[in-house]
């Protein structure tokens, strides 16, 4: 009855705040919506017996990538729809012909199958330490392939980072801390110029 | 009766719960422990204000906070009062809601970060699996709401204060973790109250088995603290809200309680470390020798608790304030590489496990501390070459 009573909750939490990061006008409200929203998902994670999982969601994806969305908007800034302009984009139609025929292709199928027939078995728990013990030894291959994967991703971002920043004027890509109300450009300061690995810091987690 | 000393708030819990009806029992235990931690923290966060400007007053050889009671003991009353009483002003360009919202969206997940910190035998609120986990993951969240603050103010200083201030967590997080790693790895644990109980006994019949006394705790503990110290935004990490740079940052445009709510949450979140700190680092709630185990486990944790918070403030008396490209070299160029190696203490330290005489241990701190040292000399010096040579500053062109 409680658990029924939570998750319910949780779920139009969940689903209020996803509903609201499409929908807002404002990127940056859009922004925090998402990441209320996968707090919500870690609160169902946690709801399931799944507590690694769910402080795994909470720590990647409210703490990080919540993070990263918001530093994205931020320097990115300029493309709010405005007040007058509709949100939808004018061939909405055809969009909502297509979600729902890649909804029916999913659904069918998943509808009909025989695995939903069966009964589901009892709730496992996982323990953090299973789970420790099973990722440094059966899964360890595909553990460290994905951490392999993201090192190359951050040298990549950082890279390409680095050719912007001696293309460009040196200073030209501080607006991030240097933000000035829409006026015009500061020249760069020596500060600025002289440490340019102070901006990739930034960005780089 | 020495025990029934260390179990006095358990004891009490459950005697207090008896008066409830069955049914809504777990309930009155959950309300005590919430009650407890907030009375406790609540008031422990007055008397730091107090303890804090009385301290540094004394650092700075004048005589601090004196007018308000005895010794000036009731300012936290009065400076609660003054921030209860203020005008509360919104900006009229502010995103309303937001700006509303963000200093709930600090204060409250910090409350949850205490509830698995174990502050005596048998006194931790919640006994997680992955508490550690939990710790972080709560931490994570102010992060989002410091940006909330800045950004809704509408000001090109609350912006730039909210940009340095996520800026500087982030990069500061990866430190910290990784500074208790090997504290986990030694306890095969990611359970608080485990990483306490690997730390009870004693070596060579003396020193505590505390995780501090060894070479890899010992340099965990010093990065873990500079670490604590950037996340919880003090002095020499303090310039997201510069007063002097950018008029209090993200703080700029919140007055009244509000203003009050962050700094409830900056206090709390630096008692959280703390207490985070005391677990994995300085043994939790045991006693420092077999002679005085007597003393309750409670104690303990306030003895160490205290004496951690004092450190924080002698730190705060003493060091200037970094510049933002320090601060950003010193995270990733300095202190992530030497959390780094330090996981290879940690490992060194485990593969000389057995030699256990006294000269065995002596040679396992020299080899710890050799490898240690080499990295830290060479990062230091680093870490200068950036340095050399005059800065020049342009002001207003």
């Amino acid at each position: 009855m409680l658990n029924e009573i939570t998750f319910y909750l949780t779920a139009i939490w969940t689903l209020v705040f996803a509903i609201a990061a499409m929908s807002l006008r404002q990127m940056v409200h859009c922004a925090l919506s998402a990441a209320a929203a996968f707090a919500g998902l870690a609160l169902i994670y946690l709801e399931l017996n799944a507590p690694f999982v769910g402080f795994a969601q909470l720590l990647v994806y409210v703490g990080a990538i919540a993070i990263l969305i918001v530093f994205a908007v931020l320097l990115t800034r300029g493309d709010e729809v405005g007040p007058n302009r509709s949100q939808a984009s004018p061939s909405w139609l055809a969009g909502l012909a297509v979600a729902l025929l890649v909804l029916g292709a999913i659904a069918l199928p998943i509808l009909s199958s025989p695995s939903l027939q069966k009964v589901a078995p009892p709730v496992a728990t996982a323990p953090v330490k299973r789970i420790g013990e099973e990722l440094m030894t059966r899964y360890v291959l595909p553990l460290e392939t994905v951490g392999v994967l993201l090192t190359a991703a951050m040298i990549g971002a950082v890279v390409i980072a680095l050719r912007e920043e001696s293309e460009k004027p040196a200073g030209q890509g501080t607006s991030l801390l240097s933000f000035n109300g829409g006026r015009t450009q500061r020249p760069a300061t020596p500060e600025t110029a002289a440490h340019p690995e102070t901006e990739e810091a930034v960005t780089l987690p | 009766m020495i025990n029934r000393a260390d179990q006095v708030f358990v004891l009490l819990q459950h005697w207090l719960a008896g008066f409830a009806p069955a049914v809504v029992q777990p309930l009155v235990l959950m309300l005590f422990i919430i009650v407890g931690l907030m009375t406790v923290f609540g008031n422990c966060f007055a008397l730091t204000t107090i303890m804090e400007r009385k301290i540094l007053g004394r650092m700075q050889n004048r005589l601090g906070p004196n007018r308000v009671g005895p010794f000036g003991l009731l300012q936290p009353m009065a400076d609660g009062l003054k921030m209860i009483i203020k005008e509360d002003i919104v900006p009229d360009s502010a995103d309303k809601v937001l700006h509303f919202l963000a200093p709930l969206a600090l204060t409250v997940p910090v409350w949850l970060a205490f509830s698995v910190l174990p502050f005596g035998r048998n006194m931790s609120a919640l006994q997680l699996d992955a508490g550690i986990l939990f710790f972080f993951a709560i931490g994570s969240s102010s992060e989002l709401a410091v940006f909330m603050a800045g950004w809704s103010s509408q000001n090109k200083y609350s912006l730039v204060g909210a940009m340095r201030a996520v800026a500087q967590m982030i990069s500061y997080e990866v430190p910290l973790v990784l500074a208790t790693i090997p504290i986990l790895m030694a306890a095969s644990s990611l359970s608080l109250p485990d990483i306490v109980q690997a730390q009870s006994g004693y070596v060579l019949g003396c020193i505590p088995h505390w995780f501090v006394f060894t070479p890899w705790g010992l340099a965990g503990f010093a990065l873990f603290m500079i670490a604590a110290t950037a996340e919880s935004n003090r002095c020499p990490f303090d310039l997201p809200e510069g007063e002097s740079e950018l008029i209090a940052g993200f703080l700029t445009e919140y007055s009244g309680f509000k203003y009050a709510l962050f700094f409830l949450g900056e206090y709390l979140g630096l008692f959280a470390v703390t207490g985070l700190a005391v677990t994995l680092f300085l043994g939790g709630w045991h006693a420092p020798a077999s002679w005085l185990e007597w003393i309750p486990s409670w104690c303990w944790f306030a003895v160490k608790f205290g004496a951690l918070i004092f450190l924080f403030i002698w730190v705060r008396a003493t060091l200037p304030r970094l510049r933002m490209d320090q601060l950003m070299n010193f995270a990733w160029k300095f202190l992530v590489p030497l959390a780094l190696v330090n996981l290879f203490v940690a490992l060194a330290w485990w593969l000389s496990g057995a030699w256990h005489s006294p000269a065995g241990l002596g040679l396992r701190w020299l080899l710890g501390a050799g490898l240690l040292a080499v990295p830290y000399v060479w990062l230091g010096r680093g870490l200068r070459h950036g340095e050399s040579g005059l800065r020049q500053y342009s002001y207003a062109e």
